[in-house]
């Protein structure tokens, strides 16, 4: 076990002086700060003519919805962007020998890289969310329904993207990876929207091709759970946007994306120990 | 087979094929422990994947392999074993003590150990002055010392060096020449895969060739001081007859210009021979044996170089 924690803490570090995790941070920073400025004008401009509170509250969460929504995104893309290169990058330079020849099999080294990362992407995501919710809180006094559910929502999605790039990174080159990883997370993306539209529309083969959409890659049904969790309810039941939700993906289909992490993880450890480095 | 305890590599039949390409075959080697063996071939001979089989990095298609009397791919055993990779890259965001810490904690080290050894070890491979600095914009030779440094912090019983001396000036092979006899004398195996035969020549106490995937021939370089010798001779009045009659000796001598060259198998032949050339008539103004160079029984091993 000691050779999955000493796998972790490097792969942490390393993570941790990507410059890309701190490019990452820094529009992170500079989306809070538009993300402030946006919701000041908001504000002045509701001061400005008499403006029924509970419109107003409305109207402030929905922008609260809008800057989770960037957090969250951000986030994904950041997690797969910073791991593509951890297996398959180290695979192709022949770094992973000098490991895969120490007393550690290899499911340890799989498992402590991918605890490495967990613990960055946990700690990005927490960082930049509490960030938006600090900021909403501090210029209107809008706070979301369910803050834990949504941050440990966004986690989970960010890990399901992360297992998804530890399992293409034992099998394809970095650029592949990352172009697979990302093409998936659009197949997410579109299934999320189509799951969206079918609220309204009587096709049912739309509602079929989202569902399978969402199969194919569930982070985004994450988002739009944790948008439920953390959306005020009138919000839901009024608006149309990723922000807010029509169709909400139900308890099964939280079970799926957790079936979905452990059988990625599993088939990606299998295929890590069987093939030639 | 059972798994051997008096060998410190034992392979029978190992095998791996790509596919149709077969990489390795029938590859059987006895690595006696305590001894620093040389492993030769030419470019594609199947050398690195074979090491890489005995690491356990590649699984064999076929055969069996012990490696310190544990099968090849057990885990434990490799809390004892060694190895600097051909191209040996790291995180270079790490310093070289960082590197070694980490490397030393992988196999199982603990913080008491690691304070003593590391320190040590980096001493040895000379990058003391070094310590505190990060990889980044070493050079190969310094990554080749590092790489060794990292093969050998754990003080392993069996130690994996694929060409370790490639990028490294001549003091640098003379250290690893010194660090590597220093290992065996405390009792380790050495496997060296190398491409520069007078290195080997120098070092090695046993040697293998491998060819297209197969051992060809195998050397005790200890007691190659006794036999291969090749003599070279000044003499005049060699006849045709005196010739012809070194074959109970020699079935290579030729005389030409003045010199007379041949090979034999044993020191203890020459007076023999001196007799048999000096009763022929022949006058000898220089009589010298010489051990063959490596690299000519690698050429005459390998035969000619018809491309790859």
């Amino acid at each position: 076990m000691n050779g999955i924690w000493t796998m972790a803490g490097v792969t942490f570090k390393e993570a941790a002086r990507r410059r890309i995790l701190w490019t990452a941070l820094i529009a992170g920073v500079l989306l809070l700060a538009i993300f402030a400025v946006a919701l000041r004008l908001q504000v002045l401009e509701f001061e400005s003519r008499a403006m029924s509170p509970f419109v107003r509250y409305q109207v402030e969460s929905g922008m609260l919805m809008v800057g989770l929504y960037t957090c969250d995104l951000l986030a994904v893309v950041m997690t797969i962007l910073t791991s593509i290169d951890t297996l398959a990058g180290e695979i192709s330079s022949g770094t992973i020998q000098a490991i895969a020849t120490k007393p550690v099999a290899r499911w340890q080294i799989f498992a402590g890289k991918f605890l490495g990362f967990t613990g960055m992407v946990t700690a990005y995501v927490i960082l930049t969310f509490s960030g938006t919710v600090a900021v909403a809180y501090w210029v209107t006094g809008v706070v979301p329904e369910h803050p834990v559910r949504g941050v440990a929502l966004i986690v989970f999605e960010c890990l399901l993207a992360l297992s998804v790039t530890f399992l293409l990174g034992t099998r394809f080159g970095t650029l592949t990876n990352g172009v697979l990883a990302l093409g998936l997370q659009g197949v997410a993306f579109m299934g999320g929207w189509l799951e969206q539209v079918s609220g309204f529309s009587q096709s049912a083969h739309i509602v079929t091709l989202g569902i399978v959409s969402s199969l194919i890659m569930p982070t985004e049904s994450l988002w739009r759970r944790a948008a439920y969790e953390m959306q005020t309810p009138l919000a839901g039941s009024l608006s149309f946007s990723p922000f807010a939700n029509v169709s909400i993906p139900s308890a099964p289909a939280l079970a799926y994306a957790g079936v979905f992490l452990v059988i990625v993880l599993s088939v990606g450890t299998w295929q890590f120990n069987r093939r030639d480095l | 087979m059972n798994a051997p305890a008096d060998y410190a590599i034992e392979t029978r039949n190992l095998e791996k094929a790509f596919g149709s390409k077969v990489a390795v075959r029938n590859l059987s080697l006895q690595v006696p422990r305590g001894t620093i063996f040389g492993f030769l071939g030419p470019n594609g001979a199947g050398k690195s994947t074979s090491i890489k089989m005995l690491l356990g990095l590649v699984k064999p298609t076929g055969g069996q392999a012990y490696v310190l009397g544990a099968p090849v791919g057990d885990v434990e055993v490799r809390r004892r074993i060694g190895f600097l990779p051909e191209d040996f890259r790291f995180y270079d965001w790490l310093t070289v003590t960082e590197l070694l810490q980490l490397h030393g904690r992988l196999c199982g080290m603990t913080a008491a150990k690691l304070r003593e050894r590391v320190p040590a070890v980096i001493e040895l491979v000379g990058l003391t002055a070094h310590s505190d600095r990060r990889l980044r914009g070493f050079s190969k030779g310094m990554l080749q010392r590092i790489g060794l440094a990292q093969a050998l912090v754990h003080e392993p019983d069996l130690v994996f060096l694929d060409e370790p001396t490639s990028g490294l000036d001549p003091m640098g092979r003379r250290m690893v020449r010194d660090i590597l006899r220093a290992e065996r004398d405390r009792g380790a195996t050495v496997f060296l895969n190398s491409h520069l035969l007078s290195e080997i020549e120098v070092t090695c106490d046993q040697v293998v060739f491998i060819k297209e995937g197969e051992v060809v021939a195998s050397h005790d370089l200890r007691a190659r001081s006794e036999d291969d010798l090749r003599v070279v001779a000044h003499a005049r009045n060699v006849s045709d007859e005196a010739v012809l009659g070194l074959e109970p000796w020699s079935t290579s001598a030729h005389f030409e210009s003045g010199q007379l060259t041949f090979t034999v198998r044993s020191r203890s032949v020459l007076p023999d021979v001196m007799r048999h050339l000096v009763a022929s008539g022949a006058d000898i103004f220089a009589f010298t044996p010489e051990r063959v160079p490596l690299e000519e029984l690698f050429m005459k091993i390998m035969g000619e170089d018809r491309g790859l």
